[in-house]
């Protein structure tokens, strides 16, 4: 057994009997990335001096067993701001961004909790895609199988937890960013209710649609990590005044009687037939659970994708419009005047898709397509909403695939985007409806290998039962406990 | 042919709370480049505006003022537009929901009042400013980015460039006394574009339109626009077409000069800002800030003619400022003469801050000073000359009327023994005068009273000087 | 057919600040193209009355106080610029 093998808790008593330190802890992360980073290429960058003069520092406090977090080594993914560490959100743009002047509110409440910052993690550019074969900087791998895409955005935070590089990570949300990820990876990954996690200082990509989301190997240390970094923020207008509940009091609750909705629209075409399989099973273990579950349909589920794609790249054409070379960034050598220097500038500085979803942006929202494609699409998202309302009066929870099909082989899809997109159709619709949801590790492709992950949905706010939900299925199965083999791991 | 010009007004008015609209940097003029600046107005990655109620307090109270509907929802939208002074590249602003709409003003030309229409207020950031330096780079600073803005948009009522004038006279007027702006055109706190056309009289259907910028003044504004006419008016009757232009006005040659020509309208891509939740102003919130607004310069006026019985120029002089009116009122509440009170203030104290160049704010005069100096004549202590002397103590350094009467020695001799014993001392050494009054000669009276007040330095109250004089020659 | 043109694909460009080359257009014409395609599902949607929603939750007034507060300095706001001069940033005159 691995000291990554530990939950949060443990380390925490293990912390406070002198059987091990914060420096172990980082020692044990570097040693980690050592051995298997030039297979995954998780990170972009390390912050190993600074990480392990904090962690001597925190060797000499003494730890609050009420704080699950003291001392835990932690990933970030790189779109979230970090204080005198460099932030690129993957792209070129930013490869000079060496000290953003703040720390993104996620990261300062994790800073409050006394976790240690390993490194920044890889990701798509500007948190475009589903493979993080859209980083400027390489390439992520899955650990499961290094010939196959980690997912994405997110690929980083979920390769490094699956990885065992980190003891969690941070990722973010947009349309299946952390859950499309750890479901080919095989962790636990929650994307929350909009408006739960505070966004300040998290590069935007598409503003009413992103959500900074935590990534574990169990549902208990997500809920421990979640908890430390939801809440209302000043900083974050769109952030909601609600009460935290305390995610523990409840998750271990069990699941009798809890009524579960399957849309129907999640087991059909183009979902593969093992994962249907997968989905079918796991609804078995919440029978046995005393939970009972329904087909139910989300009747406006297929306009989603669609909706998505103008809301989430008419959003991010004027998100991404700040990056100009002029205050900040990559800023052209070549320009002969102003607006050539913005045109190179930023030319220079995006990629392929950055660029692709700039210019749909741009056209949808332009003067003949705004009411046809992006007016609709809102419209489209209030329908999305209520299709899931509906079924919240009726049902705790929605339970489906995390994706269509396990993970993909890298370089299989790079060069078709539509069928790239596809890949999101089931986490879309949650975003747009702008509830939470999980995804946990459910299984393991017979053919491939590869991780299946579940996909379970709430109602605004209600993560607690989201966690109970995921909590009852982890603990009646022992999905979680397996671990990819990687550069000879512990 | 005769036309008919056709003036809208585009006003823009920084409000003056104590940050910015969306981000907590300092609002206030004249820092040091960029110092004033913080993440969320460099458009750092990752940041989120934060709006600031206070903004939305003064804007009300500007919409208010205007006689503006005030919309009670409300929210923001960006305006996509690539400007380095601009550094999201798009502009924080109210396009669908504004904060105030079908408003007006009352203007007067030519003794004439005219009902001028706001088409809409809304609230926006301001940009940042950019130098332009001769060595082929322009300078951004950020400092002004994020200033809470009203803009304010006329209805095509406006006739005339003298009109504009009024207008913005006017609009200068009512939005200081609501004290939300310092409404300096000079520091940038108000700026004007202004957008003109030509219609043949009788048609209904207006002309193309030119767009003024660069108007630096209001008297600018004015002169822009009579050069704009003119040249539409030329254009037009050499039978040639006006173009949809945007034209800068040149100060040295007072010309208005070609920026661009506008092909269509431009398409900002409006949408509804993701980052913000819309505004719910309901009726108590609206009715806490109308009670806030203090009496407009209209009413003011109003009062002073009907209730304190002043010349109507008086009063619209005496409301030209808020500073003004509130020191009238503040003296006469110290108990002066209305119509003295008025005259001192359009007078004296208005002629001295011109030669100063001064607020009313700056001068040490207080209005109880004022009024009390204003007592101090009527109650024959001080002769207007000696008041003239008080003034200027009191408008350069303050303190009590009195208290520098005394020190000055400036008490006028009103003592009847006290002046009875001068005069006849004096009437004893001028026989001759005494004779050449008798004889007609009114002069000999001036030249005795001149007698008196050399021997009394200047102090003896002339009225009874001369009341004095003549009973006593009259016993001779 | 493509749904949008070169010249199309050149306009959107040049509004978004983009240099590409006449590959990336022929590329663009057809990715956007496919994309506006996909989109087309929306028109068989009906939304006659449909409220758009740009935003999940629909709670309003979220204020801040007019507090100000200092938070960088002058040479902090100029840090990652890589051309500035006089504590202002640097660009390229703009002529108009
Ligand atoms: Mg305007
Ligand atoms: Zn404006």
């Amino acid at each position: 057994m691995s000291i990554f093998d530990y939950t949060l808790k443990e380390i925490q008593a293990k912390l406070h009997n002198k059987e091990l330190t914060v420096t172990d802890l980082v020692a044990a992360s570097y040693d980690q990335i050592d051995r298997v980073e030039e297979e995954l290429k998780s990170f972009i960058t390390l912050n190993k001096e600074a990480a392990l003069a904090q962690a001597k520092q925190l060797d000499q406090e003494t730890n609050d067993t009420n704080n699950p977090l003291f001392g835990i080594p932690v990933g970030i993914k790189d779109n979230v701001l970090t204080k005198g560490l460099k932030t690129t959100g993957a792209s070129k743009m930013l490869s000079n961004f060496d000290d953003p002047l703040f720390d993104a509110t996620v990261v300062e409440k994790l800073n409050d909790a006394k976790t240690v910052m390993i490194g920044k993690l890889n990701m798509d550019e500007f948190a475009m895609g589903s493979s993080t074969e859209n980083s400027a900087f390489s390439t992520t791998h899955n650990p499961w199988n290094i010939d196959y895409v980690p997912g994405g955005s997110s690929g980083g935070s979920a390769a490094a937890v699956a990885g065992r590089e980190v003891f969690f990570s941070l990722g973010s949300d947009t349309g299946g960013s952390i859950r499309g990820p750890s479901s080919y990876c095989g962790v636990v990954g929650m994307k929350p209710t909009y408006g739960l996690v505070s966004r300040f200082g998290v590069i935007a990509f598409a503003s009413s649609l992103d959500q900074v989301g935590t990534i574990t190997k169990t549902v208990e240390d997500n809920a421990h990590v979640l908890q430390a970094i939801a809440g209302q923020d000043p900083m974050d207008q769109t952030t909601v005044a609600v009460d935290v509940p305390n995610y523990q009091d409840t998750l271990k609750d069990g699941v009798k009687g809890l009524k579960i909705a399957v849309p129907k629209e999640f087991l059909a075409e183009g979902v593969s037939e093992e994962v249907k399989q997968s989905v079918l099973d796991a609804l078995k273990v919440y029978e046995d659970l005393g939970a009972t579950w329904e087909e139910v349909t989300l009747p406006h589920s297929k306009y989603a994708v669609a909706a998505y794609y103008i809301i989430s790249s008419g959003e991010a054409s004027a998100n991404l419009a700040r990056f100009d070379g002029i205050r900040y960034g990559h800023r052209s050598e070549n320009a002969t005047d102003m607006i050539d220097l913005f045109k190179k500038s930023r030319s220079e500085g995006f990629g392929a898709e950055v660029k692709r979803r700039i210019m749909f942006g741009t056209l949808t929202q332009s003067a003949g397509y705004y009411d046809d494609y992006y007016h609709k699409a809102q419209q489209a998202r209030r329908l999305i909403k209520a299709d899931f309302d509906q079924l919240f009066e009726k049902y705790d929870v929605v339970i489906g695939p995390t994706t269509p099909t396990t993970a993909f082989k890298i370089g299989e899809q790079i060069d078709d985007s539509l069928t790239m997109y596809a890949n999101d159709l089931l986490t879309i619709p949650v975003n747009l409806a702008g509830v939470p949801a999980i995804s946990i590790p459910s299984g393991f492709s017979a053919e491939t290998g590869l991780p299946f992950g579940l996909q379970i949905i709430g109602k605004h706010f209600a993560e607690d039962t989201v966690f109970r939900t995921a909590y009852a299925f982890e603990q009646a199965t022992d999905h979680h406990t397996k671990r990819p083999n990687l550069g000879g791991a512990k | 042919m005769n036309f008919e010009t056709i003036i809208g007004l585009e006003v823009h008015v920084e409000l003056k709370t104590n940050s910015k609209i969306f981000s907590p940097s300092p609002n206030h003029f004249g820092a040091k480049p960029n110092e004033n600046v913080n993440p969320i107005d460099l458009a750092y990655p990752g940041v989120l505006p934060q709006l600031n109620e206070e903004a939305i307090n003064f804007a009300m109270k500007a919409a208010m003022a205007l006689n503006c509907e005030i919309a009670t929802h409300q929210r923001f939208d960006r305006k996509n537009y690539f400007y380095p002074d601009n550094p999201k590249a798009y502009q924080i602003t109210q396009d669908a929901q504004p904060i105030g709409s079908n408003g007006w003003i009352d203007i007067e030309v030519d003794g004439k009042t005219k009902r001028i229409g706001i088409t809409r207020i809304h609230m926006e950031e301001d940009a940042g400013k950019l130098i332009h330096s001769d060595d082929g780079y322009s300078l951004v600073d950020y400092n002004r980015a994020g200033t809470p803005l009203v803009e304010i948009v006329s209805e095509p009522d406006i006739r005339s460039p003298e009109e504009a004038y009024a207008y913005l006279e006017k609009l200068r007027n009512i939005i200081q006394f609501t004290g939300v702006s310092d409404v300096k055109m000079e520091e940038g706190s108000l700026r004007c574009d202004a957008n003109i056309s030509l219609r043949p009289i009788g048609q209904e259907k207006f002309g193309t339109k030119a767009e003024l910028k660069n108007l630096n003044s209001f008297s600018f504004v004015q002169k822009g626009l009579e050069f704009e006419e003119k040249r539409q008016r030329e254009v037009l009757l050499a039978g040639g077409e006006i173009l949809q232009e945007t034209r800068r006005y040149d100060e040295q040659t007072r010309e208005t000069v070609l920026m661009r020509i506008k092909e269509g309208a431009d398409d900002y891509r409006y949408f509804p800002e993701p980052d913000l939740m819309p505004l719910y102003i309901d009726e108590a919130w609206k009715e806490r800030i109308r009670a806030e607004i203090p009496e407009l310069p209209d009413a003011r006026k109003k009062r002073y003619i009907e209730e304190y019985k002043l010349p109507a120029y008086d009063a619209m002089v005496l409301t030209s400022t808020k500073e003004m009116s509130d020191f009238f009122e503040a003296t006469i509440e110290a108990e002066a003469d209305i119509k003295q009170a008025s005259n001192w203030l359009m007078g004296e104290v208005s002629a001295y801050m011109n030669k100063e160049q001064k607020d009313l704010s700056e001068l040490a005069l207080t209005p109880a000073g004022l009024a009390k100096m204003i007592n101090l004549i009527n109650d024959g202590t001080l002769s207007s000359k000696m008041a003239k002397k008080v003034f200027a103590e009191l408008v350069e350094n303050g303190g009590d009327p009195e208290k520098i009467i005394k020190e000055k020695g400036l008490v006028q001799i009103s003592d009847e023994g006290q002046l009875t014993d001068i005069i006849t001392k004096i009437l004893d050494a001028n026989e001759q005068s005494i004779e050449d009054f008798k004889n007609g000669k009114d002069r000999a009276l001036g030249f005795l009273v001149g007698q008196v007040m050399k021997e009394t330095k200047g102090q003896a109250n002339p009225p009874m000087v001369n009341k004095i004089l003549l009973a006593e020659m009259k016993k001779r | 057919m493509a749904k949008v043109t070169k010249d199309q694909v050149k306009k959107i460009a040049d509004v978004a600040r983009l240099d590409i080359n006449e590959e990336e257009t022929e590329v663009l014409v057809q990715q956007l193209s496919d994309m506006l395609s996909y989109a087309d599902v929306l028109k068989d949607l009906d939304t006659e009355g449909v409220e758009p929603l740009y935003q999940v939750h629909e709670h309003t007034n979220v204020l801040r106080k007019d507090e100000p507060r200092q938070w960088i300095t002058q040479d902090e706001a100029l840090k990652n610029a890589t051309i500035k001069k006089d504590g202002q940033f640097q660009v390229p005159s703009i002529l108009e």
